[in-house]
């Protein structure tokens, strides 16, 4: 080799171990955000499914007609402004100006129609608008009608609901999929652009600034306000196993983690680079769900029973680790929002009546049925509750056993309405983040639809009034009295028992500013130094 | 030998035949409905029963079966139930980085293993060979991930030599980045194989140092390393290769462990995911790519007895 050729060489060589070769990525320069997420990114469509880590991504790339604030008041996000008819039975909405898809086309009033649609097809608030809806107009590009067919006071929470599913708007082109069919584009107009090309499920998704994205004025509160973004470049790095992304944290390799388990508060809390915090104001609400088809919780005196028995406290401490992270919880809607009252909640609260549930089981005519309780082991806060409960039927005598597997086997299993003899099931346990259990409309577990209804099925026509008495509330106050009406009747009828309120905190480093305390992480506003 | 490398191709597609119609079986019975996680915890029976229909999961055994079949034969693996992404794409991520992990696991375990072994064979007996011997229990005892769990603390978070987690990509980032995002991964992955392949090493050298034929290449003085080297490892390599190869299909499926502690987007991972949401398609895919990698290194490990023992023919 000539002397040239080696210098050559030796310089490629050297370039290339220290990252300065050519073929370095062209982001090393720029802001990067790297973000672990609660859970891997796998379905791009916030639509056809409800998981929320579907939600937070929608989040990123979408944008919505309105959007709730931290006072639970619903705000104009991608609206100029609207307007409601004395009657209240006309909306008209004017879109923003300057409101751009992804691919470069103009937000139009078709987009909005189209994708409301869809939505509407499959959250339950939406059908309920939909049921109330006469017909949706475009007047011009900016300009479209809402007209119903009697006054729906939800109307515009239904628009700005937090959770899923959210009323994202996207292109028409895209709104128009049949909504039990996954969307593949991921064209919005939100904040951030997803860079499909970088996408590797199960491992990182890549959303970098979107330059034609107008944020509004106001200051950002939770979903509302100006969101206006700091980074280049936002990298979610989805890491499975907690210990190594805490420390992935710790090294420095990751600014932010979304949801930690409590056992590694201790460990990251040390490191003085790191907060710890609880940004998310309303938690998470876990529960315990029957099975209404067979004995014994068809039952109302065995499900009554039980709420003499389940101590909140210990389902806290057993999901969270810690009382810092989480309290008892004694109402149907998540404690700490307008509608949330300890109204009818005696069995639940104070000091646990064994006795009580005890007469009341015998009251019920139990004759030793077997009860069986699905557990996803993989899952801690299902497999807590599933271990806390079976501690609890034993101990009032009742004939409980867990069956475990993993969560795909138990979000199928518990779909199955036979007994338990023939693969059925009796309980089964989950959580809801707080905002979907703030009123009677998003809270789905708390209805008697029978056959319709959530898993467990519970036929109950006396709780479906209350709660369509609930939907024709005009004010605050006949919403709170009908709201309180529908809880006292789930104290009797108990579709659910609720298990308490808990919250997973979230851990950044300390070069992160501009947090925002909403119930979900959302990412604009955020420095990185 | 040309005639028996052709049969054994052809073995491999009876092979993969077989497994296919037995994943697909098995994955049918199996409890678990990708409709379900698709829908997300808040759906009604009723959603899932639309999506299930959508996905084509409600139809009959064999017609489900007769299309991924038909698909296969074109060359088309499916799609992801999940991502919409073509399951020969969604592989094709995932094959660098278990390559590269297992190539270096591979490298590393070779080069201190089997120097490891023939040091122990010529010095049976001594405190070396029962320090060799001591590591390869270690070796085999330690869980992988408790193994990884220490590196990371010592190296990454103690003395921020190496990093914590992920992959970098070959072609993308400079060799160094690359490279260093694989060491602790390799060494947590090699330590059992390293084990193993010691004390394969060690037994077979001391079956060969006990043959006439050394005894005979030491009385005419030739130095101990040619001995060692050039007449006692080539013979007793055959074992030693066996136990490579075995080796090679152990670590494409140990790797699970070590992709999931140190979060590299490997098949192992991807395996695993499409496990846990039933995403079929990904699945059957990645266990006949499986199959077919067992079935081809088991037939370059065949191949490769010729170079070592020149009795040997096909």
């Amino acid at each position: 080799m000539n002397r040239s050729l080696r210098i050559f060489a030796a310089a490629c060589l050297a370039a290339a171990a220290t990252g300065l070769a050519p073929w370095a990525p062209a982001h090393a320069q720029q802001k990067v955000l790297k973000f672990i997420p609660q859970a891997d990114l796998r379905i791009l469509d916030p639509i056809a499914t409800t998981a929320y880590i579907t939600r937070n991504h929608g989040y990123m790339v979408y944008d919505t007609l309105f959007a709730m604030d931290e006072k639970f008041q619903v705000k104009p996000q991608m609206l100029d402004n609207y307007e409601m008819s004395k009657d209240q039975l006309t909306y008209t909405f004017t879109l923003r100006d300057g409101l751009k898809f992804h691919d470069g086309a103009a937000v139009k009033a078709a987009d909005c129609i189209a994708s409301i649609d869809r939505w509407s097809k499959r959250d339950a608030l939406g059908q309920k608008l939909a049921e109330a809806t006469a017909s949706w107009t475009a007047v011009n590009d900016k300009t479209f009608t809402l007209k119903l067919k009697k006054p729906f006071p939800l109307a515009l929470e239904a628009l700005a609901k937090p959770s899923s599913n959210v009323p994202f708007i996207m292109p028409e082109r895209i709104a128009k999929t049949d909504p039990f069919k996954n969307i593949e584009d991921p064209t919005g107009s939100g904040p951030f652009k997803m860079v499909k090309a970088e996408w590797v499920p199960g491992n990182k998704v890549v959303y970098v600034k979107n330059t034609d994205y107008v944020p509004r004025k106001e200051p950002v509160s939770w979903a509302s306000g100006g969101k206006v973004v700091k980074v280049d470049r936002v990298e979610w790095i989805y890491i499975p196993d907690s210990a190594t992304a805490a420390a992935a944290l710790n090294a420095g390799e990751a600014d932010w983690w979304e949801q930690m388990p409590p056992d590694l508060i201790p460990l990251l809390a040390k490191n003085k680079d790191i907060t710890v915090k609880n940004i998310d104001p309303l938690g998470s609400m876990g529960m315990i769900r029957f099975n209404f088809l067979h004995p014994p919780f068809n039952n109302p005196k065995m499900r009554q029973a039980l709420l003499y028995a389940v101590n909140q406290q210990d389902y806290v401490i057993g999901i969270a680790g810690d009382p810092k992270n989480g309290k008892p919880c004694y109402s149907y809607y998540t404690c700490g929002t307008p509608l949330a009252s300890e109204i009818s909640a005696e069995p639940l609260k104070g000091a646990r009546n064994l006795e009580k549930a005890k007469q009341l089981i015998k009251e019920s005519g139990y004759k030793g049925e077997k009860i069986v309780i699905i557990d996803a082991t993989d899952q801690p806060i299902v497999h807590a509750q599933s271990l806390l409960t079976l501690d609890m039927l034993k101990r009032l005598g009742l004939n409980a056993e867990v069956q475990a597997g993993d969560w795909g086997t138990l979000i199928t299993r518990r779909a199955v309405k036979e007994p338990v003899e023939k693969g059925g099931w009796s309980i089964f346990h989950t959580w809801l983040v707080g905002p979907d259990m703030v009123n009677p409309a998003v809270n789905f577990p708390i209805r008697g639809t029978g056959e319709k209804a959530w898993f467990g099925w519970p036929t109950d026509s006396k709780i479906e009034e209350l709660r369509e008495a609930w939907f024709n509330a005009s004010d605050a106050a006949s919403s709170k009295k009908a709201a309180s009406a529908v809880q006292q009747r789930a104290f009797e009828f108990v579709p659910f028992i609720p298990t308490g309120q808990f919250i997973l905190p979230t851990a950044f480093r300390s070069n992160i500013s501009g947090v925002i305390i909403a119930p979900i992480a959302f990412l604009w506003n955020i420095e990185k130094k | 030998m040309l005639a028996y490398v052709i049969r054994r191709l052809f073995a491999t597609i009876a092979v993969m035949a077989v497994v296919a119609f037995f994943v697909f079986s098995l994955l049918y019975l199996t409890p678990g409905d990708p409709a379900a996680v698709i829908a997300g915890d808040a759906a009604t029976s009723d959603d899932i029963k639309r999506i299930r229909a959508n996905l084509g999961l409600d139809e009959p055994f064999l017609v489900r079966f007769g299309g991924w079949v038909w698909a296969l034969l074109q060359g088309d693996l499916g799609v992801s139930i999940f991502t919409n992404l073509p399951v020969t794409h969604l592989i094709g991520q995932r094959v660098e980085p278990t390559l590269a992990l297992t190539l270096c696991t591979l490298l590393v375990s070779v080069l201190v293993a089997v120097p490891l072994g023939v040091l122990a064979a010529a010095r049976a007996g001594s405190w070396s060979d029962r320090a060799v011997m001591a590591f390869s229990v270690l070796g085999f005892s330690l869980p992988v991930f408790v193994f990884a769990y220490i590196l990371i603390t010592v190296f990454s978070i103690e003395l921020r030599w190496l990093p914590v987690q992920g992959y970098r990509n070959f072609a993308e980032n400079s060799f160094w980045d690359w490279l260093r995002h694989l060491i602790l991964p390799s060494i947590a992955l090699g330590t059992v194989y390293i084990a193993l392949i010691a004390r394969i090493t060690r037994a077979s050298m001391l079956d060969v140092l006990a043959q006439d034929y050394i005894r005979t290449a030491q009385a005419k003085g030739l130095a101990p390393a040619p001995v060692l080297v050039g007449h006692a490892l080539k013979n007793a390599a055959i074992p030693i290769m066996t136990i490579i190869g075995i080796g090679i299909a152990l670590l494409i499926s140990g790797a699970i462990v070590t992709e999931t502690v140190f979060a590299i987007p490997g098949i192992g991972r991807l395996t695993v995911d499409a496990i846990l949401r039933r995403d079929y398609p990904v699945i059957q895919g990645v266990t006949l790519l499986f199959s077919a990698i067992y079935v081809v290194i088991n037939l370059l490990v065949d191949l490769s007895y010729m170079l070592f023992d020149p009795r040997i023919r096909f």
